[in-house]
C-alpha cells in the first residue's frame, strides 16, 4: 500500500474522526455501537504468522464475517465471559492515518495503532497496523473491511478477548 | 593486584520428593505447579525421556521441506531428506551452540550455519566447513547436527524421544491407538494433513492444568456459558449431568471424553459437527464410497475423537493442539485445524470453526486460557495446600474393554493423569 501523493484534507479529517470513534467505542467496551459502525457484509480480519496469507486456507487469529462478527458482540454482551471479566481496561492511540485510495463509494484507508491493555494477570502494550476498507452508506462511513496486522503476531500471544 | 578467589560452585541436586506425599488418589498438591524444581525434575522425567508429538509427516510433504518444532522445550528441525526419511535434528550448531535454522518452515537440501558457515545436510550429517586447514585431523563423522535419539511416527503422527531407550511408540500410545485410528477414519483417504498453519497461544500457567483441562467435562457448562447462551452449538449438553458420554481414562497418562453415546442417541450424521449431510454432500458421498452406506453412516454419527494423549498432542474433534513447555508457570499452546484428506467441503467448514473457538481471540480458548492464569495464580497461595480431584470417584466403573470410565463431568481423566505422572516421576 502506499498512500497517494493528494489527498482531500476533508476527507482525511473524516476519516481520522471516524477511526478515533471506532477507537473509543472499542476501548469504551461500547460492543453495540462497534458494531453499528459495520456494513451488513462486513469483514474482520486478525491474521497470524505475518503479513496475512490466504485467510481462506490458513489460520488465522480472527476471520470473522458479518454474522461472526454480531456473534462475537453477542458473546461479549453477556457479560459472563471470564476473559472479560473483569473487562480489560484499555487505551489506544490510533496515528499516521493515510488514505491509500478513494472514490466516491469506498475509501481504503491506513493507521498504526498502540494499544495498552490492563487485566488482572497483568499488564500489555499491543500494536498493530490496521488496514480498512470504509463504504460511505447514506452519507455516512462504515467499515467493509477491518484488518489489523499484529506487529508480533509471529510469537506466541497472550490472550486477547477485547476488541482489537 | 590481588586475585579473587573462584569458589567451586556445586552441581544443584534437587532435594528428593516424596512423591506418595504429593499425589493422592483424589488430591494433588499446589506445588506440583508451581515448584522449579519439580518442573525441572519433569523436564529430565517426562519431557526429555517419554515419547512426545512433534509434528505430522504432511507438514513436510516434500523431499526436504522442513519445518521448526520442538520435543517438549527442546527445538528440533523436523526434516524430509532427499531419500523421503523424515528426521529431528537438535537446532544446535555442533560448533559453538548457535541456532542454525530460524525460518519456521522451508524446503532445503542443507542448513548453513550463520555463524561460521558450517554446512549440514537435511538428515544432519556435516558436510563442510570453511577454511578447512584449521580442522586438521578432525573426525567429521561425530559433528552433524545432533539427532533426536528415537522418532517413530503412528498414521502420519511423528512423535519423538530424547531417551535411547523405553517403550516403542505403539506401547506409548496404547489405546490411544485407537483414537487416531477413528480420526483417521473420517477421511475419506483414511488420512489426516495438517495444512493450515498454527496459531500459537501463550499463557501464564503450568502445562499440566492445560493437559487436566483437555478432557475435563466439567468446567464447559460455566466456563463456556457465554458463547453457549448466544451461539446455539449443541456442545453444552454434552457435558452436563443428564449427559450419557462418558469420561474415560486410556492409561500412560491418556484420557478422554468419549461423546458416543450422546451422539448415537442423537442418531444424525453429522451432528458431532453441528451441520448435516445436506450440507456437506461432497463429504457423505466420498465417505460412502470410501466405507459403504452403513459404515459411513456409523462413522458419521460418531464424529472424531477428543483425546488427551500424554504429555502434549490434544485432538479435539476438529482441532489439534500441542502443549509446549516453557517454564513452571508459563506454556505455549499451538494449535491448528484438522484436515482431511480428499474431503474439502469439510475441511473449510473445519477452518472456520476451529478460527471462531480456539486462539487467543477464541470464543472458547480465550476463556479457558483465563482460567488457566488465574488457576495458576489460585496455587500458588497455600491454604488449602491441596486441589480435590475427587468428583465421581464413587461411581468410576471399568467398561466392557476394562478402562475406568466415569461420567461426562467426572475428574476420572485427571486422577488417571496423576497415577501415570507419579509413575514416571518415580521412576529414577
Amino acid at each position: 500500500m502506499t498512500a497517494s501523493a493528494v489527498t482531500e484534507p476533508a476527507l482525511l479529517d473524516e476519516v481520522t474522526r471516524f477511526l478515533y470513534r471506532e477507537a473509543r467505542l472499542q476501548d469504551e467496551h461500547d460492543y453495540d455501537s462497534w458494531e453499528s459502525l459495520w456494513t451488513d457484509d462486513g469483514l474482520y480480519w486478525i491474521p497470524a504468522n505475518g503479513d496475512g496469507g490466504d485467510p481462506e486456507q490458513e489460520m488465522s487469529i480472527v476471520y470473522d464475517s458479518r454474522s461472526r462478527i454480531a456473534l462475537r458482540v453477542r458473546q461479549l454482551n453477556t457479560g459472563r465471559r471470564p476473559s472479560q471479566t473483569p473487562r480489560s481496561r484499555l487505551r489506544r492511540i490510533v496515528s499516521n492515518v493515510e488514505i491509500v485510495r478513494a472514490d466516491r463509494s469506498e475509501v481504503e484507508a491506513a493507521s498504526n495503532a498502540l494499544v495498552f491493555e490492563s487485566r488482572p494477570e497483568g499488564d500489555t502494550l499491543w500494536a498493530a497496523r490496521n488496514e480498512f476498507t470504509l463504504r460511505r452508506e447514506q452519507g455516512a462511513l462504515r467499515i467493509a473491511r477491518k484488518k489489523v496486522i499484529l506487529v508480533n503476531n509471529g510469537n506466541a500471544l497472550g490472550t486477547m478477548a477485547f476488541l482489537l | 593486584m590481588p586475585s579473587i578467589p573462584v569458589m567451586p560452585v556445586p552441581a544443584a541436586r534437587p532435594a528428593p520428593v516424596s512423591w506418595e506425599r504429593l499425589i493422592g488418589e483424589d488430591r494433588v498438591h499446589g506445588t506440583l505447579y508451581t515448584d522449579p524444581a519439580i518442573y525441572a525434575m519433569e523436564l529430565d522425567r517426562i519431557w526429555r525421556r517419554s515419547w512426545v508429538y512433534v509434528g505430522h509427516e504432511s507438514e513436510v510433504a516434500n523431499p526436504n521441506d522442513y519445518v521448526m518444532k520442538s520435543i517438549g522445550p527442546e527445538p528440533v528441525i523436523m526434516t524430509r531428506d532427499r531419500a523421503g526419511a523424515i528426521r529431528l535434528l537438535h537446532n544446535r550448531c555442533p560448533h559453538r551452540g548457535n541456532r542454525v535454522v530460524v525460518c519456521e518452515r522451508g524446503n532445503a537440501r542443507t542448513f548453513t550455519c550463520p555463524f561460521h558457515a558450517w554446512t549440514f545436510s537435511n538428515d544432519g550429517a556435516l558436510r563442510g566447513f570453511p577454511f578447512p586447514s584449521g580442522y586438521e585431523g578432525v573426525d567429521r563423522s561425530t559433528l552433524g547436527l545432533a539427532r533426536a535419539p528415537r522418532l517413530a511416527s503412528y498414521r502420519g503422527f511423528v512423535f519423538g524421544s530424547l531417551a535411547s531407550e523405553g517403550p516403542s511408540l505403539e506401547e506409548h500410545l496404547g489405546a490411544a491407538r485407537a483414537s487416531i485410528d477413528a480420526l483417521c477414519d473420517a477421511s475419506p483417504e483414511g488420512e489426516v494433513e495438517i495444512t493450515a498453519g498454527f496459531l500459537k497461544h501463550r499463557v501464564r500457567a503450568n502445562w499440566k492444568l492445560l493437559v487436566e483441562n483437555e478432557t475435563d467435562g466439567y468446567h464447559p457448562a460455566f466456563v463456556h456459558a457465554s458463547i453457549f447462551q448466544v451461539a446455539d452449538s449443541g456442545i453444552g449438553s454434552l457435558y452436563s449431568s443428564a449427559s450419557t458420554a462418558v469420561s474415560r481414562y486410556l492409561g500412560n497418562g491418556h484420557s478422554e471424553n468419549d461423546l458416543r453415546p450422546e451422539f448415537r442417541r442423537r442418531g444424525v450424521p453429522l451432528g458431532w459437527f453441528g451441520t448435516t449431510i445436506e450440507r456437506l454432500p461432497s463429504y457423505a458421498t466420498r465417505m460412502r464410497q470410501a466405507h459403504g452406506e452403513a459404515r459411513a453412516k456409523q462413522l458419521m454419527i460418531d464424529g472424531t475423537p477428543h483425546v488427551m494423549i500424554f504429555p502434549n498432542l490434544f485432538i479435539a474433534e476438529i482441532q489439534l493442539f500441542v502443549i509446549q513447555p516453557f517454564a513452571v508457570d508459563h506454556t505455549v499452546q499451538h494449535v491448528t485445524a484438522l484436515q482431511f484428506k480428499g474431503a474439502p467441503d469439510l475441511n473449510r467448514r473445519m477452518r472456520q470453526q476451529t478460527m471462531g473457538s480456539v486462539g487467543p481471540a477464541g470464543f472458547l480458548l480465550a476463556d479457558d486460557s483465563a482460567m488457566y492464569e488465574r488457576t495458576q495464580r489460585g496455587v500458588e497461595a497455600r491454604d488449602p495446600e491441596w486441589l480435590f480431584l475427587g468428583r465421581g470417584r464413587h461411581r468410576e466403573r471399568r467398561d466392557e474393554d476394562g478402562f475406568l470410565i466415569g461420567d461426562a463431568t467426572d475428574e476420572t481423566p485427571s486422577r488417571g493423569m496423576w497415577r501415570h505422572y507419579r509413575s514416571l516421576m518415580e521412576a529414577a
